[in-house]
């Protein structure tokens, strides 16, 4: 018999293009402060606490020390740090209550992309020796994938403009998006994909919560309990993978439970209109599944924290009532290389 | 509701040395990976999932290297992790692993860890200008020199404890195959002969700069009764964190590594480490690190953790030895010191440690720090199944 464990609280910060005035550990406190509020909890009453983080944001080698300051860990704390989407770091957490050596967690995540230009950063993920020194930027990368889907057949321009348009109607109810309301198909980035393609670069954290059984119930009125959660990667180079399908994510939702019954509701970290197709295509996504009702990473991607904000939202509907089967879905990589599958259910109503 | 035990059924590493030119980055990794499954007599096809770690991205220039890492380890269709916790990081990815199989979500992982350091500049890495914040422009050794010398005030150590450490762990390194440093002609006039760095820490009292890697392959129950060779079993695994800087921290003796040393001791069951522990792999960075973590790991009582060094307690041969690998101060690929420590652990009680093999070690504890001495991660494993 396996530990229930659920989400109980989630925070986010409003996600803007710039925050020159807050360092990462001013843009984190209050968010900490928001889900440990939510939850009646002080630092002190958290069994474990995980982030995720990149220095490359930062510019900085160990930049996750400093954030580490501000959660206050003192008397010191159990605490682990992934060099990824604060997704994995909740996944890092999951295993470690699992373990029953803890009852809550505490994950956060955060990223600041306007110190630099997060086009070329992203370079740096790539092959050293062979692609990195090419300088081949995010955007170019999608672009390629956006293309082979639409040779492929399975979306042309106006579909995905289509994606554009929705995501940032869903995203006017949303209070800390970025980017809402209508927005003009704009010119080509990187063609086929025009400025409404791609996500807008933003600095911003989120938190969540996780406590196990019976201490969840006490936590949180309805638990957003974590029925399945699972990742899986895929071979780094474009060259051996088919761009149009996403296999690490359709194996992930198979060993998390998605297909067992439909989801009421999809947050999926598509930074990309094309990758949204890829995605639905991958989860067997039909009309009848809310797909991203806060806007998704279209209307805000604070890199790092966006996955963690995939699972929060999702989360925070089945707090509300307004789901009971939701799947939450993270990235990493180039064109979807990595990818999280977490499945969140409420109790019956 | 119990934890899965958790067993070390495979061991690789990579001969360090200051430059592997002959490699990719995912050549060497590739490399103690294929070691650690020729050890457990597995296939990439047997791993469930990866979890690697490392230093700072900037120490190679690349920025999340789980991604171009995956096809070099096995890992296209499995989950793969990242773990980073600065200089703790290679023990705490091994713990990471362990929760894995603990918690039941997996049943054999391969956790890995490394540094290639030749590919870029660690003291550049360390050493980036930030807004509002003092940059390490003197490097680890810098910041870890005025802690040493509040030691040595403290417990009115002698100035000759650090050289004694330096010129055990060199020796002990010439029996250690895999060990970068090994000075055949080392003395410990030699040592003390050597520059003065970082007052009072001299140059054969730090560690090297190193490429290298190490895996280890962390199974279940059912998966140890398949070993060909005799596991390593968990006995105890925590990690614990404390603010990098604040006015009640003791930089000498961290409550956080206090507080980690005590959450294994429990798990495991000892009492008195002191009696209860037969050898240790600890990180000592630089030499003054093993009197202070004898003390902060509670083998020594405070200010008396020099004695035990001084009167040959942590030699090879000693009652406590201490560093039987050679330790952090000859062979340092920053990322995977930590894991080389708990694997080092590992190796000796499967008595698999060959020259520098301490005879009957049946409870062995690694032990890693890293950052500000703010985290720190330790495993206690053992001959013997723990008993649950």
């Amino acid at each position: 018999m396996t530990r229930e464990i659920a989400v109980v609280a989630f925070g986010q910060t409003d996600h803007r293009r710039t925050s020159d005035e807050l360092s990462e550990v001013e843009m984190l406190i209050p968010v900490l402060h928001d889900v440990l509020g939510q939850a009646g909890l002080k630092t002190g009453d958290i069994g474990f606490t995980c982030s995720g983080s990149t220095d490359y944001l930062a510019g900085r080698a160990f930049s996750f020390t400093m954030a580490l300051d501000g959660v206050g860990a003192w008397p010191p704390i159990s605490e682990s740090h992934v060099e990824m989407d604060g997704a994995w770091a909740l996944y890092e957490a999951w295993t470690k209550l699992l373990t029953g050596d803890a009852d809550t967690a505490l994950v956060y995540a955060y990223g600041k992309s306007s110190p630099g230009s997060v086009r070329d950063v992203l370079t740096r993920q790539l092959d050293p020796y062979y692609v990195a020194p090419l300088w081949p930027d995010s955007v170019a990368l999608a672009a390629l994938q956006a293309q082979a889907l639409i040779d492929a057949g399975h979306a042309d321009e106006p579909a995905l403009a289509g994606v554009a348009a929705r995501s940032r109607a869903s995203a006017a109810t949303n209070s800390h998006a970025q980017l809402s309301g209508s927005v003009p198909q704009g010119d080509y980035v990187v063609r086929p994909l025009r400025t409404g393609d791609c996500p807008p670069v933003g600095d911003g954290a989120a938190a969540v919560v996780l406590a196990a059984g019976d201490r969840a119930r006490r936590l949180c009125a309805r638990p957003a309990w974590i029925r399945g959660i699972d990742h899986r990667i895929e071979a780094h180079a474009l060259g051996v993978r088919d761009l149009t399908d996403s296999p690490s994510t359709r194996l992930a939702a198979e060993k998390a439970g998605v297909f067992e019954r439909p989801v009421d509701t999809a947050e999926l970290y598509a930074p990309f209109t094309s990758q949204e197709v890829v995605l639905r295509r991958a989860l067997r996504l039909d009309d009848r599944v809310t797909v991203n009702p806060s806007g998704g990473a279209l209307a805000a991607n604070p890199i790092m924290a966006a996955g963690l904000i995939r699972i929060g939202e999702a989360a925070a509907r089945i707090h509300r009532g307004e789901s009971d089967r939701a799947l939450a879905h993270a990235t990493s990589g180039p064109c979807l290389q990595q990818n999280l599958v977490a499945l969140l259910e409420g109790d019956p109503r | 509701m119990s934890k899965e035990p958790v067993a070390v059924v495979g061991i690789g590493q990579t001969r360090h040395v200051a430059a592997r030119r002959d490699v990719s980055i995912a050549g060497l990794v590739r490399e103690a990976a294929q070691r650690a499954l020729l050890d457990a007599e597995l296939t990439w096809a047997d791993i469930d999932a990866v979890v690697i770690g490392k230093a700072p991205d900037f120490f190679e220039g690349v920025m999340m290297p789980e991604l171009y890492l995956a096809d070099a380890l096995g890992a296209v269709g499995k989950p793969m992790l990242r773990v980073h916790t600065a200089g703790s990081v290679g023990g705490s990815t091994a713990l990471v692993a362990t929760n894995l199989i603990a918690g039941r979500v997996h049943g054999t992982v391969l956790t890995l860890a490394y540094e290639k350091q030749s590919e870029s500049n660690a003291m550049w890495g360390l050493s980036l200008p930030i807004p509002f914040q003092q940059p390490l422009l003197a490097g680890a050794g810098g910041f870890f020199a005025p802690h040493v010398r509040a030691y040595m005030r403290r417990s009115g150590a002698p100035d000759t404890v650090g050289s004694l450490v330096a010129y055990k762990d060199r020796r002990n390194a010439l029996k250690n195959p895999y060990a970068h440093l090994h000075e055949h002609d080392i003395t410990l006039e030699k040592v003390q002969a050597s520059p003065m760095l970082w007052d009072p820490i001299r140059y054969s009292e730090t560690c090297p700069s190193s490429d290298g890697a190490c895996a280890m392959i962390l199974t279940d129950r059912a998966g140890a009764a398949r070993s060909p060779r005799p596991p390593a079993w968990l006995h105890g695994g925590a990690m614990r964190s404390e603010p990098t800087l604040f006015a009640g921290k003791d930089a000498v003796s961290p409550q956080a590594g206090k507080d980690c040393a005590a959450d294994v001791y429990r798990q495991a069951g000892i009492t008195d480490p002191r009696r209860e522990i037969d050898a240790v792999e600890m990180y000592v960075p630089f030499s003054w690190y093993e009197p202070m973590w004898l003390e902060n790991l509670g083998f020594a009582d405070e200010g008396e953790g020099w004695k035990l060094t001084e009167s040959g307690v942590t030699e090879l041969d000693g009652d406590l030895p201490v560093n039987m690998s050679g330790g952090v101060l000859s062979t340092n690929p920053i990322g995977a010191s930590g894991m080389i420590r708990f694997a080092e652990a590992a190796l000796q009680v499967r008595g698999q440690a060959g020259e520098h093999q301490v005879e009957g070690a049946r409870r062995v504890l690694g032990h890693a720090y890293g950052g500000g001495s703010q985290f720190f991660s330790m495993w206690l494993v053992g001959a013997e199944p723990p008993v649950l």
